[in-house]
């Protein structure tokens, strides 16, 4: 059952790079990051790639194969034929440091400068009381388990270097979005999203969606509906009132 | 030492899981200037793959479950092992732990009264678990890594710590460790140390647990001078997948079992009601039909022998594989697709539904999974002072899954990651008010040229091994040796082989340099590694009984005795020494919970 697969994997770091060939000997139901990990073994120890869980929980094992942004653990080499080239390279939306290792603070400062969370106070007997169906709309942008593949294919972020000052990305907008429908938070995150986090820049291309692992609907769900909210809010007067002297929920 | 990055803080926190964060969110509020370093990026730490819940005796399900029920809970399942201060106080702080984390933005699923909701787990006598679906890992993960990124806290993310530091006098002085992305070297001073490292599982073949578990913290804190408890009890999930061999021991989680699956030998039978220990007889049902009553009406049927506590699952599965009554992968059958309709389990099990489908291309709401004990957890772990969290050794905290004590000799499920929050908390406390009394000696400069050279020895030799020939081998011995059923002689033998290859590991060799290199990451994981396997080795030796975790062939039963007696690790030169110690005695009015219920 086992064969030799033939693996084109990007090696090199910020200075420059290329693809180098390798023949790595795959067994059944194994996925890409296994056929990676024999490579460190047996060939390039010093491989470098990132990875935790192996289970597609962690959104450590983020590359692009073939050129689509995957996980690394969750593309089966069964979804290839075997005689297929097999390419892997790293994200390209974000600087390499080293082989399939890409620099991805850019998403950790984004994720710092989204105002936190500011929940009501409990209720008197110490608790918060939510409905199910109230929470469930943020629950799915909670399912997010940061891979940053959405980030990677976006093109707003992927093709103008500059959009990255003024562009969150999805998943962070998403972010906004979440904490918006969150039952708790009593912050207007409508400015902050359209203003300083580049709302308006999405143009509802559905490209992030389309390869989100946890298949989260982020523009169906999140952008669009949050892009409906801060148009709303534009044309209501009595909301501009409340928006100057609360900044309360619109 | 020009490539030395140098950082001076009140409290150093190694670990950014549960237990890392809830003790650096605590420093920084009780005013400690406070930094995180962990291996991985923010949020990718062990906690966000847990699945199940957060145990804690809320009573949103059921009003009579209380504090008292959980702590009973936990010491039973642990086998009254178990730190009994530990147990309590984990079972009364649990519920404010878990609250707070609505505070800080976390949205667990709701009761139909708005309350969170509480789900069935092995060994908890009431629905305890707090949930999001079957990825709570995650949720209590993000939430505290968002609170953290709120309050402004120093993380050091990839950055990897290889050494305490200790001043004259013993006590901590800060950490020495390495940034995987430059392979530069890092130097935090500081008067508290929080060990928040989590397991050990990497010294395992067959395990849930990702690269980071090589036992880093306790192997640090053995060097450091601190003490190790009971490090024989290895948990053994009776739930890994099989098969492919790729994702053999990649987790199932145990709510399948709380949300109705069953476990089936290949005759079709449940075979767990054959597996009912007299210990446990009393709550558990002895018909399938006052079982699968039970998940409607627990007040008046009793569990299913599929939510004993895991070490009993374990040892069954392994007896019915044994007995050649197992699947084609060598598991058993975990079926929920016959028992529950197909929305149910896709809305519950969500995560373990993609599992499934993604992994091993099967669909779990028609048919049924494979499944077998893969090494999930260890029990054993730093000696703490149960309020304050302190080691040994002075200003050395520990929390989470790498301190010991608290789970016995066997972890609930769910216990964990309320662990975690109940003892990162106290450690956080406890580090800051040590910090706030005590300023930390200058770094010894003599110590760090060591750790920098050290670090590098792999570099410099030529004609070794590569690390990873040496660790699969160790997994191997692990594995094979001191797995879920052990004797005297396989011990043993293990040591032996630990020993071999300890002095290989002396010579192995790294190959490329050190920016980002795996190879050079694991080849300094590896003394960590083997240093804590001994450890398990040398006290499962030591202990001759079977209790929770630890189950020798050559002793089949607990004993007395043993019921006494902690064993202790502590570093002698380049091995480990025992010495037995005995168990802490529960106050009257605790033990009489266990009469009353007897
Ligand atoms: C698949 C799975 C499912 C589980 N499900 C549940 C569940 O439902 N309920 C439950 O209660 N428990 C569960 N558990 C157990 C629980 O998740 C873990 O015990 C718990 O998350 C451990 O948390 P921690 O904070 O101690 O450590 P971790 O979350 O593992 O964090 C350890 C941290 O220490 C860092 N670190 C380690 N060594 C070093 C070093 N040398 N230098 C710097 N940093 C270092 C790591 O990078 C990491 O950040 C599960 C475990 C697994 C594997
Ligand atoms: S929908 Fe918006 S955020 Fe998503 S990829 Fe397209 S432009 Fe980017
Ligand atoms: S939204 Fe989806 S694709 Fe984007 S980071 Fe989260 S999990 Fe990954
Ligand atoms: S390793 Fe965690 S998502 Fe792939």
């Amino acid at each position: 059952m086992s064969y030799e697969a033939n693996l084109r994997v990007w090696r090199g770091d910020a200075a420059g790079g290329g693809l180098q060939d390798f023949t790595v000997t795959v067994n059944e139901g194994e996925v890409v990051l296994d056929i990676l990990h024999r490579l460190q073994a047996t060939q390039t120890p010093d491989l470098a790639v990132r990875w935790n869980c192996k289970a597609g929980k962690c959104g450590s094992c983020s590359a692009e194969i073939n050129g689509r942004p995957r996980l690394l653990c969750l593309t089966r080499m069964g979804t290839f034929t075997e005689d297929e080239v097999i390419t892997v390279t790293p994200l390209r939306a974000f600087p390499v440091m080293r082989d399939l290792v890409t620099d991805v603070s850019f998403n950790y400062e984004k994720a710092a400068q989204i105002p936190a969370f500011s929940p009501r106070p409990r209720e008197a007997d110490g608790s918060h009381r939510m409905q199910q169906i109230d929470v469930e709309r943020p629950q799915e942008f909670r399912k997010c388990i940061e891979c940053f593949l959405c980030q990677d294919v976006c093109h707003v972020v992927r093709d103008h270097e500059d959009n990255k000052k003024s562009f969150a990305g999805p998943r962070f907008l998403m972010r906004i979005a979440e904490l918006d429908m969150h039952p708790l938070d009593q912050l207007d995150r409508k400015d902050v999203a359209q203003e300083e986090h580049g709302l308006g820049m999405c143009n509802i291309t559905k490209c992030c969606s389309e390869v989100c692992p946890e298949g989260i609907k982020i523009t169906d769900n999140a952008l669009i509906p949050m892009k409906e909210r801060v148009v709303d809010r534009k044309y209501v007067p009595s909301t501009w009132l409340g928006r100057t002297i609360g900044r309360r929920k619109g | 030492m020009t490539d030395l990055e140098r950082h001076d803080y009140d409290v150093v926190v190694i670990g950014a899981g549960g237990a890392g964060l809830r003790a650096a969110i605590e420093a920084h509020e009780q005013g400690a200037r406070t930094a995180v370093v962990c291996k991985s990026l923010l949020g990718k730490a062990h906690t966000v793959m847990a699945e199940g819940g957060i145990a804690a005796a809320m009573g949103n399900v059921y009003k009579e479950d209380g504090w008292k029920v959980h702590f009973r809970d936990t010491m039973r399942g642990g086998k009254m092992l178990n730190h009994w201060r530990m147990a309590q106080l984990h079972a009364q702080e649990a519920p404010d732990r878990v609250r707070e984390l609505e505070d800080w933005g976390a949205l667990f699923d709701r009761t139909p009264d708005g309350l969170i909701s509480q789900r069935d787990f092995g060994g908890h006598r009431f629905a305890r678990l707090a949930h999001v679906g079957d990825r709570t890992g995650l949720e209590l993960i993000r939430t505290l890594q968002q609170q953290t990124v709120a309050l402004g806290i120093d993380v050091y993310m990839e950055c990897t710590v290889t050494k305490l530091l200790t001043a004259a006098d013993g006590s901590i002085s800060g950490a020495f460790g390495y940034f995987r992305e430059s392979g530069r070297f890092l130097a935090l001073q500081a008067p508290s140390v929080v060990l928040a490292t989590g397991g050990i599982g990497k010294s395992y073949k067959v395990t849930s647990n990702s690269w980071e578990y090589t036992g880093d913290g306790h192997s640090l804190a053995l060097a450091a001078g601190a003490t190790l408890v009971n490090m024989e009890f290895v948990q053994f999930h009776p739930t890994g997948m099989v098969w492919p061999p790729s994702v053999r021991g990649i987790l199932v989680t145990e709510s399948v079992r709380g949300d109705g699956g069953v476990l089936k030998n290949s005759s079709g039978n449940r075979f767990m009601f054959d597996y009912i220990p007299d210990y446990f007889r009393k709550e558990t049902a002895e018909t399938e039909e006052e079982a699968d009553r039970w998940y409607t009406d627990k007040t008046n049927n009793r569990r299913p022998p599929e939510l004993l506590p895991r070490d009993e699952v374990a040892r069954a599965i392994n007896s019915e594989v044994k007995a050649g009554r197992g699947s084609p992968h060598g598991g058993v059958f975990l079926d929920i697709a016959s028992r529950r309709d197909a929305d149910y389990i896709r809305k519950r099990l969500p995560s373990m539904y993609h599992q499934f489908k993604e992994l091993a291309e099967v669909d779990i709401t028609a048919e049924a999974m494979e499944v077998g004990p893969t090494c999930h957890y260890v029990m054993g772990g730093v000696e703490v002072d149960p309020e304050t969290a302190a080691a040994a050794v002075p200003g050395l905290y520990a929390a989470g899954e790498v301190a010991g004590g608290m789970h016995g000799s066997n972890r609930l499920g769910g216990n964990s990651l309320s662990d975690l929050l109940v003892f990162g908390r106290r450690a956080g406390t406890a580090a800051a008010a040590h910090a706030a009394t005590t300023s930390a000696a200058a770094l010894p400069e003599a110590a760090l040229q060591e750790a920098e050279a050290a670090a590098l020895a792999p570099f410099q030799r030529g004609g070794g091994e590569n690390p990873y020939t040496i660790h699969a081998e160790l997994q191997e011995t692990m594995n094979e040796l001191v797995g879920i059923i052990r004797t005297e002689s396989e011990v043993s033998q293990a040591l032996k082989q630990i020993e071999e290859l300890k002095v290989r590991a002396k010579a192995l060799t790294v190959q490329g340099e050190r920016r980002y290199n795996p190879g050079w990451h694991l080849a300094l994981d590896l003394p960590n590694m083997l240093r804590v396997s001994e450890a398990i080795a040398r006290a499962a030796l030591e202990r001759q009984e079977s209790r929770g975790g630890h189950t020798r062939d050559d002793f089949p039963g607990p004993s007395d005795e043993w019921a006494k007696i902690n064993v202790i690790c502590t570093q002698d030169g380049d091995g480990i020494a025992l010495s037995r110690k005995p168990l802490p005695v529960m106050p009257p009015e605790l033990a009489e919970i266990f009469e009353e219920s007897a």
